[in-house]
């Protein structure tokens, strides 16, 4: 198929940055978005052309790597995928792409569709972790029996990858969906319930600080997760929050 | 550096490490403040390893070429991770995980290592509890088991099909933690150029800043790489698009010996390659052979009905099916080892009985899986006289539960749904066995050097069994290094920082710089992927799933010159001094076209088959791979000689004393 893309180049931080075209002709159904990307840039490079940077890596959807926002959508028109995921057979032929980077004041554009997500990793250094030393000596892994539904619960939370797709999504460029799932993974489990008011109350912090915006509960987030991270954990974010907040 | 000493300690197998430990040297907590350590790559070996030695308070910095720690390609692991706890009362022990795993890899491992291994699995698994890691568990809170192949018990924890994100994301937020305190300094966006080595010991690198291109010098007392493996050398593989070999062949060319290079894993259970313009490919879980039936048509006119499309997989009947492993291998089934069940899938679709348009696909069947489970979850749901439907919505509901993500995501590629028609799989390069070669101390012989996870060559001689990477990457970092790594820094309590400005970083850096303008400078015709392509494809056809001593001969020269034309016609486009991907990749690819060739020289050197490495010069008459113990019971250890052409071989034997030698057998 044909198809034309209308794509955002930035040569850095400080250029202003603007949408180009390029048309490509010859992509096939089966080829993932970034393979099409690929092809793109392969014909750019052979002639003459910088190619388009864009960040990827492990491409079956689980590194949080890639970004794209495609017309409109983070991970494009697909559902529960993230862009590497997306395969071309979800567009027709002649139609025009958009692509573009994440947009939020949190992650600032380091070139073309290339952003600076390292936000998400100061939000995870002020509190997403227990506080255990390595030393073999911890409590034998059966002695804390989790019930299923609490540990399933929190194993749904820690699928999060991290990609910042939640934060584009949103009109506010809020944090919280990224925020709120590890801190109901850890607050829903017992080794993580000790330093609960600490983590949720730092993280928080953390996440105002680096200019994310607030939630005002419009759900986009959850729409567009590439893993189905659910509301309910903005929700129980809250209350632990809450709980922290006033009894700290 | 000829001669190698493994420095396995003396006394029983199952006393080794706890003795080794009580002796080794410590450093004090006031002088490790005054200690750096290095640690490239932050995947389960580097990240766990990262965060162990900043919490033991040594000064720690770590890098890693994706924009943040928790992306390194651990992540995509999917089906879980082996430990001896015998949970689930099945016969499991130290020494069976231990046998297992050495049986496993085809004997050429090293047995003191596979037992050490062996003994700290089960701390791994309270440690990750510890952190918050969600494993899988069952209606009583206790954790769930499941099985993998080539083993007759249940000892591998899950976290569904995402055990690898979960591991990692353990590692992670303990590096976290650390980085919160300060301990540890972390570069992402960073990629290691060169290996600094002052005094014959190993004491910094030149790392590359992705983002605005400077050259950067980093010193420490000790450098750990835990940068992977190198299976990206066959261009399709189910590594990440960036992973590679570059840090080791750094270190490599620096004195590190590269061990069994040709030690790969060709995974049996992947998505098909569909295209030619296919960047990588897809694993589907071993997991899955838990429940899943592997099997091509009996009949080839059914072959070629399905290929043209006038029948579908799911009209053929029982007798019509010829489950090959079953057939093959009776009393482990669908569940042998990794090598065994491609070789097995090759050899029916070079027979002709490949299942897609390209010939190159079997069949992983849930149908009766899901009849099982549904019948079983009728009984315990007291459904009186279930219909069919009844059982395949029960059963799917169970097979939902335990492999949810991994269907969706082959539905996703393939378009089609494999609740309701078998999935086609194929084998892909999944993983390296061989790596920098180290003594048990997990050092290169670069002293200082540490590697650790898949970048080692140590635990899984010729083949890995299922799980055993996540282990061994965590045993490594968690539990091994942090001991070893005191004993060779206890003599650096005095030295004090190490200076960056002196002759040593000059010449590493400018050499980085030369090598970088060269690529740059070359400004020929054809992209980076062009000749990676090319390798790859020379990799797959001659240094693949079967190797001969013709199609090796021949690479070698075919790989000596698409290096020749990479060097004269490769287009990088951009400058040195800014975000440039394509310089990145051409970097890596520099580095694969001389791995390639060693890679073929190491299994052409290796006349015999073992494990992932199969000679067809070397088989038994039913076709199953003939070791040969008297000639090749070692280690292939290679030596950079100054000229990739012109490797020089060592070689540690390996010495089996508590497991005795036999032609493995999964009949």
């Amino acid at each position: 198929m044909k198809l034309n893309l209308k794509i955002w180049r930035q040569n850095g931080p400080q250029d202003k940055g603007e949408m180009k075209t390029y048309p490509i002709d010859g992509v096939d159904g089966d080829m993932s978005f970034l393979e099409m990307m690929d092809m793109l840039n392969d014909q750019l490079i052979e002639s003459g052309e910088s190619p388009v940077a864009f960040d990827h890596d492990c491409r079956e959807g689980i590194c949080g790597m890639c970004s794209l926002y495609i017309n409109g959508e983070a991970h494009g028109p697909d559902r529960g995928v993230t862009t590497c995921q997306l395969h071309m057979r979800k567009f027709n032929d002649g139609e025009t792409i958009y692509i573009e980077p994440w947009r939020a004041k949190a992650f600032p554009v380091i070139k073309d569709l290339v952003v600076d997500r390292s936000a998400f990793d100061r939000i995870m250094n002020s509190g997403g972790f227990v506080s255990v030393n390595t030393s073999g000596n911890t409590v034998d892994a059966n002695s804390i029996p989790i019930p299923k539904d609490d540990a399933d619960k929190a194993f749904e939370a820690a699928t999060c990858i991290g990609c910042g797709a939640c934060v584009a999504s949103c009109k506010n460029a809020s944090a919280m969906l990224f925020v709120s799932a590890k801190v109901s993974q850890l607050s829903l489990l017992p080794q993580g319930k000790v330093e609960a008011k600490e983590r949720v109350l730092n993280m928080v912090q953390t996440m105002d600080e680096e200019g994310f915006g607030n939630c005002t509960n419009t759900g986009a987030c959850e729409v567009e997760c590439p893993k189905g991270i659910s509301l309910e954990n903005i929700a129980r974010m809250n209350r632990e929050y809450l709980k922290g907040a006033l009894t700290k | 550096m000829s001669v190698l000493d493994s420095k396995i300690p003396e006394g029983p197998i199952d006393r080794k490490w706890s003795d080794y430990k009580n002796k080794i040297r410590l450093v004090n907590p006031a002088n490790k403040r005054n200690i750096d350590v290095i640690v490239v790559g932050t995947g389960l070996a580097g990240g766990s390893a990262a965060a162990s030695l900043a919490e033991l308070g040594y000064n720690v910095k770590a890098f890693c070429f994706q924009d943040s720690p928790r992306r390194a390609h651990s992540i995509a692991a999917q089906g879980g991770i082996n430990a001896a706890k015998n949970y689930q009362g099945d016969g499991d022990s130290v020494f069976r995980l231990f046998y297992d795993t050495v049986k496993g890899g085809d004997y050429r491992s090293r047995e003191a290592n596979v037992h050490r291994l062996a003994e700290v699995s089960a701390s791994i698994i309270d440690q990750c509890v510890a952190q918050g890691v969600p494993f899988a568990r069952d209606y009583g809170g206790l954790l769930d088991n499941r099985s993998f192949g080539g083993v007759l018990v249940s000892r591998t924890f899950y976290a569904k099909g995402q055990t690898g994100q979960q591991l990692l994301l353990g590692a992670y937020s303990a590096m976290s933690r650390q980085i919160g305190k300060g301990k540890i300094r972390m570069y992402t966006r960073h990629e290691m150029q060169e290996l600094v080595v002052v005094d014959g010991k190993a004491r910094g690198i030149i790392a590359r800043n992705s983002v605005n291109g400077e050259l950067e010098r980093h010193s420490a007392h000790a450098v750990v790489i835990a940068s992977g493996g190198y299976g990206n050398v066959f261009f399709l593989s189910t590594n990440a698009m960036g992973s590679n070999v570059s840090a080791n062949w750094k270190i490599h060319k620096k004195g590190a010996q590269f061990a069994n290079p040709c030690f790969t894993q060709i995974h049996p259970t992947c998505i098909p390659v569909s295209g030619e313009n296919q960047s990588k490919l897809t694993l589907m879980s071993e997991s899955l052979r838990n429940d899943g039936r592997i099997w091509v048509p009996k009949n080839i006119e059914d072959v070629e009905a399905i290929k043209k499309g006038t029948k579908k997989p799911t009209d053929l009947n029982e007798a019509e099916r010829d489950y090959y492993l079953e057939r093959r291998y009776p009393s482990f089934g669908n569940l042998v080892p990794r090598d065994v069940a491609s070789r097995a899938a090759k050899e029916r679709c070079d027979a002709g009985y490949g299942v897609n348009a390209t010939g190159e696909a079997v069949y992983l069947d849930f149908a009766a899986a899901i009849e099982r489970y549904g019948k079983e979850q009728a009984h315990i749901q007291h459904v009186e006289n279930p219909s069919s439907e009844d059982i395949y919505k029960l059963g799917k509901s169970v097979v939902e539960g335990k492999y949810g993500n991994l269907f969706q995501m082959y539905y996703k590629i393939t378009d089609d749904n494999p609740y309701e028609t078998p999935m086609k799989i194929y084998p892909a390069v999944h993983y390296t066995m061989g790596g920098v070669w180290v003594d048990y101390n997990l050092m290169s012989t670069i002293p200082g050097c540490y590697v650790a996870g898949e970048a080692n060559f140590s635990d899984h001689g010729a083949n890995r069994l299922g799980a055993s990477a996540l282990m061994q990457g965590l045993a490594d970092g968690y539990f091994v290094l942090p001991y070893t790594i005191g004993d060779y820094l206890a003599d650096d309590i005095r030295t004090g920082a190490i200076p960056t400005d002196t002759a040593e970083f000059d010449e590493a850096e400018n050499a980085v710089q030369s090598h970088l303008e060269r690529l740059i400078g070359i400004q020929g015709t054809k992209s980076v992927d062009y000749f990676h392509k090319r390798l790859g494809k020379v990799m797959w056809n001659n240094v693949g799933m079967a190797r001969n001593e013709k199609d090796l001969n021949s690479a070698i020269l075919e790989i000596q010159s698409i290096r020749d034309e990479f060097y004269s016609n490769v287009r990088v486009p951009g400058k040195l001094d800014e975000l440039n991907p394509e310089l990145e990749k051409a970097g890596r690819v520099a580095d694969f076209l001389e791995l390639g060739e060693l890679m073929a020289i190491d299994a052409l050197s290796r006349n015999e088959s073992c494990g992932g490495h199969f000679r067809e010069e070397s088989q038994t008459p039913e076709g199953e791979a003939q070791r040969k113990d008297d000639e090749y019971a070692y280690v292939a250890s290679w030596e950079y000689s100054g000229n990739p052409s012109e490797p020089k071989l060592h070689k540690e034997d390996l010495v089996f004393e508590n497991i005795k030698l036999v032609q493995r057998s999964y009949k």
